[in-house]
């Protein structure tokens, strides 16, 4: 399946802007693409293993803390995963 | 150094003087360069922190991701973001920093005193994560 990278985050992935790789769950897919990228895993997580909570991963549409199987959710090779750091602020 | 159009520029500003006194936001779209950002395209995002507009913006992450597909569709990708401080200076503020995660992207912030844009400012986020992060100023370069 394909991951696409944020702009951030492509300096962890040589630079490529989306990265394919198998997987018959999203939590597959991510221990791909981190041990194919290791320095991407901090990043992502924090040093309990827990995702970021400003680092949002949808599956295609949907966010993946909001899906009842969470990481464990079956994907095809069809399906996407999109890392979205959030963005907020004010003054 | 960050580049975009007058017209670009003039829009941005413009939304920020339409929500006030609320923060308006929204994406910037280009590309990277090795002397900077280029903006290509901006594009007017919701502010989704609706119990303290005045002061905080949010923008969902579905239209985020939404903006990030046009933007591949278009050949550019999303190299900063905007917003506006209204009555409040044109300089990033700790929730600014401490809600700032797109290393090497610009963030472009305007000033509004009654409803009328007054400083605009950019400044860059470096650095290689949250442990190092830092915003720089960066110069406008306004095409005209």
């Amino acid at each position: 399946m394909k991951i696409h990278i944020p702009t951030p985050l492509r300096s962890y992935t040589g630079g490529q802007p989306s990265v394919s790789v198998p997987g018959a769950t999203v939590g597959d897919a991510l221990q791909q693409l981190t041990g194919a990228y290791p320095d991407l895993r901090q990043q992502l997580y924090t040093g309990e293993g827990k995702l970021r909570s400003f680092v949002n991963i949808y599956l295609n549409d949907d966010d993946i803390r909001y899906l009842p199987a969470k990481e464990a959710t079956a994907t095809a090779d069809s399906d996407e995963l999109t890392i979205i750091p959030s963005i907020a602020g004010g003054c | 150094m960050l580049k975009l159009s007058y017209a670009d520029y003039q829009a941005l500003r413009a939304h920020g003087e339409q929500t006030y006194p609320h923060e308006c936001c929204g994406v910037l779209l280009g590309n990277a360069a090795p002397d900077g950002n280029q903006v290509r395209r901006i594009v007017r995002a919701g502010n989704t922190r609706s119990d303290r507009a005045h002061d905080r913006y949010n923008i969902a992450p579905e239209e985020l991701i939404r903006i990030q597909r046009e933007a591949r569709g278009l050949g550019l990708d999303i190299v900063g973001f905007y917003h506006s401080h209204p009555d409040c200076p044109a300089q990033w503020s700790k929730t600014d920093f401490d809600e700032a995660h797109w290393v090497g992207c610009s963030y472009i912030i305007t000033r509004v005193d009654k409803a009328s844009a007054t400083v605009t400012n950019s400044f860059l986020l470096t650095g290689t994560g949250e442990e190092d992060k830092q915003f720089v100023d960066e110069p406008l370069e306004i095409e005209v």
